[in-house]
């Protein structure tokens, strides 16, 4: 019943998302209009609806891994990380390919989280809410790195791109590697289960004889392709990974094996729905989704931090 | 049979089990007692596999810690442990479901869906089958941690203090069940109790700890006495024998 709700929910925005535009497709000429469609409109719809749906279960999965709602990729470094490694790509590989991109990218979100957990793992349980504050600062000094060199090798215009995420430059041919970012993304519902468990702590894992290192080194490597991929292909979207899983566990609990398919399907209505906001909000013009989200979710991270004591773990 | 050797296990310098050494036979109730810090948790711990073996050995059923495999071990031994801060918002339903994890391995069958509803039934959580842990109190979430691990069905089940938070007929009621694993099934349970009457009323065997070290072990009523209470808790309760049977005059 739910899911249906929200499939047609996603299925309206999706069509907004194709009809909204500088270009009027009920004026257009026909043969334009197709291809405006093929090209930009129908690509653009897409790659926000895989954003939107692989953010939001790598901030489901990040937010399993540290027993802590208040934390998702792009906030707590693993983003700040990937555009780094990017960064570094491009100026020493100058002539990388897109997949070589991808992948030192990808192990570079990789490496981000890591230290994350590295760091978060030493601080008190009975203070949750020091976890994304580390983050943030962590998240932060990575970013703050990342302008430094970019300033130094003169690159600052690239690393806008990065730093805050928008859809309007997505073309047939420029955003198939989002469709990776899904994959990984839809691959951790094969191991649901273990992440649900590995949410109780390592003490329970290790009793129902679950690899608990392996299981969250299998769930960092989601986080760090799809945030990798993201990077690479859009740019950075904060807040989809922290809001959505956690208005998703409010509704439906958190059992992953139930809650993992609406995560997916309310990140791609959010980011659908900003990108909208974003077509029209100075139109002709166009907002970058990652200010609207922004502004959006830091507003609602202000209202979970308020109802913090009541829904930190 | 779980085999203790000569286990010494030390955190940050300090000697928190000095070469203990432990043989408890398969089938029945084996009752771990000791004042705060004795070393209980610890040493159900290393049994458990939560914590790694520094020196000596352990095995459980042939199977020995830190070698066998971790699936194998879960469906031999289950813990619940003494401290789990979890406010999760999962079911008790899909708790317990999770104590069926090592047999199906994320496929339930209909064969665990049955377990998991026995052990509600069992534990008296059917009103309760569909709330979120988070929502429950301490007692009813302690009761759907104790039924995970009893749908875990394996030949070993260790509980640290599960009595905590329960009102008096839940934890009769809870030790009246493991009796009847014990004898009807063979099972064998090791638990930790801070009241000397539980243990001295439904274990076979008391083993008490003190600063790391095993300082009595025998059925309740050649080890409760007035001098148990002197020498490992330091205090001077009297043990009176009533209906044959060792009770703390508390
Ligand atoms: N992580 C740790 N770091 C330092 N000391 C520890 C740690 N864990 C346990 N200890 C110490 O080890 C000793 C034994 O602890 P343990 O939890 O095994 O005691 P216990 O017998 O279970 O006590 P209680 O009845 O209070 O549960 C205690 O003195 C405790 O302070
Ligand atoms: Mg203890």
């Amino acid at each position: 019943m739910n899911a249906w709700l929200g499939l047609i929910a996603l299925a309206v925005l999706a069509s907004l998302s194709l009809f909204v535009g500088v270009i009027d497709v009920w004026q257009a000429d026909r043969h334009e209009v197709w291809s405006l469609i093929r090209d930009s409109r129908f690509p653009r719809t897409v790659a926000t609806v895989l954003t939107g749906a692989s953010l939001a279960i790598a901030g489901q999965i990040m937010q399993q891994i540290a027993r802590n709602r208040f934390v998702e990729p792009m906030t707590a470094g693993t983003g700040q990380s990937a555009a780094l490694g990017i960064l570094l790509t491009a100026m020493l590989f100058p002539a990388a390919s897109v997949g070589l991109k991808m992948v030192l990218a990808s192990l570079a979100a990789l490496g981000g989280s890591l230290v994350f957990f590295a760091i978060v793992r030493k601080l008190p349980p009975t203070q949750p809410l020091l976890v994304p504050l580390v983050g943030l600062i962590y998240g932060g000094v990575v970013g703050a790195g990342v302008t430094y060199v970019a300033y130094q090798a003169d690159m600052l215009q690239f690393i806008g791109i990065w730093m805050n995420g928008e859809f309007s430059g997505t073309l047939r041919g420029r955003y198939e590697l989002l469709w990776l970012a899904g994959l990984a993304a839809g691959l951790s519902y094969l191991v649901a289960d273990q992440l649900s468990i590995i949410g109780l702590g390592e003490a329970v894992s290790l009793n129902l004889g679950l690899n608990y290192r392996q299981v969250v080194f299998l769930g960092l490597i989601v986080i760090s392709v799809v945030t990798g991929l993201t990077v690479v292909t859009v740019g950075m979207i904060p807040f989809v990974g922290l809001v959505v899983p956690n208005l998703v566990s409010q509704i439906a609990g958190d059992n992953l094996r139930r809650s993992l398919p609406l995560t997916a399907m309310l990140g791609a209505a959010l980011v659908l729905a900003a990108d909208i906001v974003g077509r029209l909000v100075i139109y002709p013009f166009e907002m970058p989704v990652g200010t609207v989200i922004g502004i959006f979710g830091a507003v609602a991270f202000l209202w979970l931090l308020y109802g913090g004591a009541r829904l930190a773990r | 049979m779980i085999e203790i050797e000569n286990v010494t296990h030390r955190i940050a310098g300090r000697t928190i089990l000095s070469d203990v050494s432990l043989e408890l036979e398969k089938g029945g109730i084996v009752a771990l007692v000791g004042p705060n810090g004795a070393g209980k948790s610890t040493l159900l711990s290393l049994v458990a596999r939560l914590l790694p073996l520094q020196s000596g050995g352990i095995q459980v059923d042939g199977l020995r810690i830190g070698v066998a495999a971790d699936d194998v071990l879960a469906r031999t031994l289950a813990i619940l442990p003494q401290e789990l801060n979890v406010a999760s918002r999962l079911t008790v339903r899909d708790l317990v479901g999770f104590g069926r994890y090592p047999y199906h391995k994320g496929r339930p069958t209909s064969e665990d869906t049955a377990l998991v509803a026995h052990a509600l039934t069992l534990f008296d959580l059917d009103d309760l089958a569909e709330r979120q842990l988070e929502t429950l109190s301490g007692g009813q979430r302690q009761r759907a941690f104790v039924a995970m691990a009893y749908v875990q069905d394996t030949e070993y089940l260790l509980l640290d203090e599960p009595l905590n938070n329960l009102d008096i007929g839940t934890s009769r009621a809870l030790m009246e069940q493991l009796r009847n694993l014990a004898e009807t099934r063979n099972r064998t349970i090791v638990i930790v109790l801070h009241d000397i009457n539980y243990a001295a009323a439904y274990a076979d065997r008391i083993v008490a700890l003190k600063a790391g070290q095993v300082v009595a072990d025998g059925p309740p009523d050649q080890v409760v006495d007035d001098g148990l209470l002197r020498r490992v808790f330091g205090t001077d309760a009297r043990v009176s024998l009533i209906d044959g049977r060792p009770v703390v005059l508390v």
